[in-house]
Parts: C-alpha cells; structure tokens; sequence
C-alpha cells in the first residue's frame, strides 16, 4: 500500500506517537507479556478510549474475568467502564468454560464463540474488539489442533470484518506467547514487560513486530499508575532543537550581570555544582521563582527535600515559593531517587514536563541518581532530559553536588558537555571560615565574567559581590573585611602624609618668597648706595676742578 | 416416568456436516439405549444466536445434559456410542 496502512487510535499516552497512530486498523494485534505486566490494561484502555474518543465502539470479550470484575478493575483509573455498557458503547462477552462439566466426544468448532462475538459486535456497532485472553481457551478445550484451527479462523474472521483487534496472550519460555498465537497474526506485536532489578521494578514495551509501519526497536519504559496506562517514548530524540536569542533571569541580578545580555540563553541548560552547602538548591529555587516572577510555569523535581521543606528554606533567603505553588505557576515534585528505577524517574519526569509545559525545569540534584545508577546509565538518562527539554525549548537547571571542589571539573565532565552553562560554586575555608563563591566556569555564546565572586546569602536575597582584590589574592568574608579596613586605614595614614609635605612645601615656599625679597632690598640699598658714591665722586671732582683752576688763578695772579 | 426423561439439548449452528451428525449419532443412540425416556431438543444458534449467550455455548455442536442435574455438557458430534454413553451416564438407568 502506497500510503500506508491506516490506524486506529489507542489512546495510550505515548504509545501512539511511537507507532505513529496506534494500532492497525481492522487487523489484530497481539500484546503478550508475563502475568501482571498490564496486558488487559492495556486492552482495556484501547477499547475505552476507542469508545470514549474516537466513536468507535467495542467488545471486550474476557476468557478469565467476570464484567463485574473488569468494570470495577478499571474503575480505580476513571474509565466509567459501566457508563459505556449502559450506553452500549462496549459490551463484554464473557466466555467461561468449566473443563470439569465438559467432555469431548469426536470432531466439533467453536462456531458458538463466532455467534457470540457477532451478536456483541452487531448490538454497539462495534469496531474494536479484545480478546482477553484467548489462551485460556488452550486449558478448556483439550483438542489443541481444533483450537488452532478456529484460533486462526477466528482472527481471519476478525479481519474480515474489520475489526482492529487487540488479542491478549501469556508470555511463555522461548517465545512470545505461551500458545504461539504470534504465528497467526502477522501486523502487530506487543511485548510488554515487568523487570525488577535492585528491588526497583520497571516496566518496559517493545514493539516486536509492526508490519508496514517504520517503529523504533527499543524498549520504552510505560507507567500504570493513577492516569492509566502510558509509555514514554524517551529515546527518539535528536539535536534539532529549538534556539532562542532571548535571555531568562536568574532570579539574582548579580549573577545576570556576569553574562552579556543580561541572563542566560531561554532553553539551555544549566549546571549548577558546588560541595554540600555552597548554594546550589537556593540558586536553582531562585531561577525558579524568577520564572514564576515572569509569569511562565516552572517545574521542580527535588530529589532531596520536600515542596514545604524547599520553601521554608527559600523563605529565610527572602523568596517566598508558596504563593506561586499555590497560584499553579510553580509545581514540586518531590521523589526519592530509589522509588523508581532511571527510566521510570526519566519517563515521569518527561510525563511531567509534557503535561505541565513549563518554561523552566530544575533538577535538584541530580549527582542524586548516581548512587542509584551505573554512571553510563546515569548519563545517557541525563543525555536524554537534556535533549528532550531543549527539543520543547524548555530552560534546565541541574544541581550537582560534587565531593570536593579540586576534582569536580573533572568528575562532572561527562555532564559538562551536556551543558550549556556551567556555574561552579565553592564553599572555601580561610582563616577559620567558610565562605561561598561562585564563578561561571563556561556559558556557551555568552561573554561572561571570568571573576570569581562572593556568594552571599541574607533575608533580602542572593548577592554576588566582586572579589576584595588586594595584595594578598582575592579575598572573602570577614579576610576581606579586614582586609578593607587594614586598606582603608593605609588610604588615610597616606592622605595625611601627602597633606604634611604639602604643608611643607608651601613653608620651604614662602621662605624662599621671605628670602628673595629681603635681597631685593638689599639690592636695592646697594643701588642707591653705588649711585650717592658716583655722585660725591662727581661733586669731588667739579671741587677739584674749582680749586686748582682757583689756584691757577691765584698764582698767576 | 416423566420425572426420569432425559431432557437434552444439542446446539447446532446451521446445516454443517459436523451438526448433521452429531444430530443422527445422538438419535440412533437415543432410540436404542433409551427408547421413550429421552426428549432432544435441537437448537440452530445460527437462527437464535442469542442463546448461545444465555446458555454459555461456546463449541459446536455441543449436547447439553440439563436433567437429571448436574448439568453435563458433551461436545463433538458425537461419534463415539461408548463415550457418549458413559458421559450420559445413560447405562445405569
């Protein structure tokens, strides 16, 4: 078929992305898999949601259960199975055979099965059946050749009718279903299966088989839980995510102003580490709130703390979470990393973000998981939230706790490639205290400070103040302080000491004015005394001049 | 007398080979080990496919032994005289 074969909704969150539909239309389809691993359920929610959301209604034709026992089955997840009996949407056909008032005498058909099915699909116009679990039939009837036949003429019928049919079938040794019934249906294939491993169970499906429909092999977690049935499709993802030029605070405009443009990149994510106690839940709850802040819906997963303990902290650092969980822009979700297995953590965390749509996700912490992994697992599970919230353009905050601050760059490099932003923070001893710092340690296509600075952190919020950077290194805390005042101290002794020769200079100054002055006169004096010499010298010699011409006069005479 | 009638009823569905004979092995059966103490019923499911439900059919054709009690059902179309006689447990009469 050349555009392919059509497909009928499940209505099983995630399963029908990953099959691109659902089911194939008016064909059976076998789920198989161990006793408990949700088969029926599975069958179940096919025909409901078929019912419910497509119009298209169905018999659940039960080879083990009772109705009553179906209905109230489902019950527990909401279906109002019994709503849709009664308004004859579905009809359960209940097929019961006691072997002990059965004989077998020569050749026979299951021809009664056949009538019984069309009259019940013939009453609600049905187009989806379930056959749950036609094995059964296998411990009725002790003629396995017959069974077979009318097994296969059964879903022949099926087909021919159009029905899209879901055949529940037991797992069994070596093959897919006990009686081999994969054999006769040659569209579909469920395997559906329930693993504990280190006391944590996961729940996974793998699609075995799904003819003319490109479908990926690998097993995907699923979840029963409260909402019914849902599998996660976690590994299909790519690197075509989204880019954003926009910039999201941080909730602490210190640290805003260490980057170019004002905050990080919307949609990256971002690596909070730091030892015990430097910061790194108060950080990522203030990206939280400044989301909330914004008016986008942030998401909270705390390994660790509780919602009430997280915002009983946050409080004493001047942020108050409570009225944006009340207002259902902040939702916290709070589980140990031991509940669940990895996949499971990954598959509700990616429900959870799917559901709630939020702008912002934190993490917190996520060295949580590692003592719960193998460090690969750990890893490709990060990998793949990553790469999932930056496909939804959502921004990520990670929490990591390191064991110590000399080595962590080099233990988190796995992590660090995964990360767009990377802020380290310290919590360092000097002179018998403990001060936080923080620096950025990278932020891809940002300029950003290289400095590192002071983390403080008061009723009034987080601060980042510059590094004291005095002759001593950089400094922080009460070193700094001191260091400020020892600084200030010498600032003033110095003024003082330029304030002294200036005064000094201005004595020697006037003197000097003093001295030139007193010579000028003396200067002076000489002048007047030089010109009085020059003029009794001339008056002495106009009187000599006078005397010897007298003279002259007198001896002549 | 009546109160020792068997009362059996053999569902078929439609004129197939299998429900033809199983309907002439129950009557030759009948006639000759129970002469006058048997009532047969023959149900086509295919004309009345609804009470294949009520009597909870699922193979056919199948005999259904409704007195005296306990209720015995016996499918296949009934090829062997003995077995169906000892499931009949129409011998000790």
């Amino acid at each position: 078929m050349a555009v392919g074969i059509s497909k009928s909704p499940t209505g099983i969150a995630g399963f029908d992305e990953l099959t691109h539909g659902g089911l194939p239309t008016g064909r059976p389809s076998i789920v198989c898999g161990s006793a408990g691993c949700g088969k029926t359920l599975f069958a179940s929610t096919f025909l409901i949601q078929g019912a419910r959301e497509h119009d298209e209604n169905g018999v659940f034709v039960s080879f083990e259960e009772r109705p009553v026992d179906i209905v109230s089955n489902v019950a527990s997840l909401g279906f109002g199975l019994d709503e849709l009996i009664e308004a004859e949407k579905i009809a359960i056909e209940h097929i019961a055979i006691d072997p002990a008032e059965l004989a077998e005498i020569g050749d026979y058909d299951l021809e009664g099965l056949f009538l019984r099915l069309e009259l019940a699909i013939d009453a609600v116009g049905a187009k989806r059946v379930v056959l749950d679990t036609i094995e059964s039939l296998f411990s009725a009837f002790s003629n396995p050749a017959i069974l077979r036949a009318e097994i296969r003429r059964l879903f022949d019928w099926l087909k021919d009718k159009g029905m899209t049919t879901v055949i529940t079938a037991e797992r069994g040794e070596g093959t897919l279903t006990r009686q081999g019934l994969e054999e006769y249906v040659s569209d579909c294939v469920i395997l559906l299966d329930h693993r504990v491993h280190n006391q944590i169970s996961t729940r996974r499906m793998r699609i075995v088989k799904y003819r003319g429909t490109a479908h990926g092999t690998n097993e995907y977690p699923f979840l029963i839980d409260e909402d019914g049935f849902s599998v996660l499709p976690v590994s299909a993802l790519g690197l075509d995510h989204k880019v954003f030029d926009e910039r999201v605070g941080s909730g602490v405009p210190d640290l805003d102003a260490m980057v170019s443009g004002g905050g990080f990149h919307r949609g990256s994510s971002i690596l909070l580490s730091g030892v015990a106690g430097s910061g790194k839940s108060s950080l990522a709850a203030s990206f939280a709130g400044a989301a909330c802040a914004r008016g986008e819906r942030a998401l909270y997963f705390s390994f660790e703390e509780s919602a009430a303990q997280t915002v009983r902290n946050m409080r004493s650092i001047g942020l108050d979470l409570q009225p944006w969980l009340d207002g259902g822009l902040l939702r916290h979700i709070a589980a140990r990393p031991t509940f669940y297995s990895l996949e499971m953590h990954l598959a509700i965390m990616l429900r959870e973000v799917t559901r709630f749509d939020p702008g912002l996700v934190v993490l917190d912490p996520i060295s949580a998981f590692m003592e719960s992994g193998d460090r690969l697992e750990v890893q490709s599970m990060l990998l793949r939230v990553v790469d999932f919230l930056k496909s939804r353009g959502v921004t990520a905050v990670f929490t990591h706790l390191a064991h110590s601050q000399e080595g962590s760059t080099a233990t988190d490099a796995g992590l660090s490639s995964l990360m767009d932003a990377w802020v380290l923070m310290l919590n360092r001893e000097m002179n018998g205290e403990f001060n936080r710092e923080l620096y950025l340690l990278k932020a891809r296509g940002m300029a950003h400070s290289n400095q590192v600075r002071e983390f403080v952190m008061s009723d009034t919020g987080i601060r980042l103040l510059p590094p004291y950077l005095g002759d001593n290194g950089a400094l922080t805390g009460s070193a700094r302080k001191a260091e400020e005042a020892k600084a200030r101290r010498a600032e003033m002794q110095r003024l003082a000491e330029v304030a002294r020769a200036k005064r000094a200079a201005q004595d020697r100054r006037r003197a000097a004015t003093a001295q030139i002055a007193e010579l000028q006169a003396e200067l002076e004096a000489s002048d007047l005394e030089l010109r009085s010499i020059a003029d009794s010298e001339a008056e002495y010699r106009r009187q000599a001049e006078r005397d010897s011409a007298d003279m002259e006069v007198s001896r002549k005479a | 007398m009546d109160a020792k009638k068997k009362k059996l009823t053999l569902y078929v569905a439609g004129q197939t080979p299998k429900s033809l004979a199983a309907i002439s092995n129950l009557e030759r059966i009948c006639e000759e080990h129970l002469p006058g103490r048997y009532e047969i019923e023959v149900i086509d499911l295919r004309q009345n496919p609804r009470l294949a439900r009520e009597h909870d059919i699922v193979a056919i054709p199948t005999l259904v032994r409704e007195l005296p009690v306990p209720l015995r059902k016996i499918i296949g179309d009934l090829s062997d005289e003995q077995k169906v006689l000892v499931n009949l447990r129409l011998q000790d009469e």
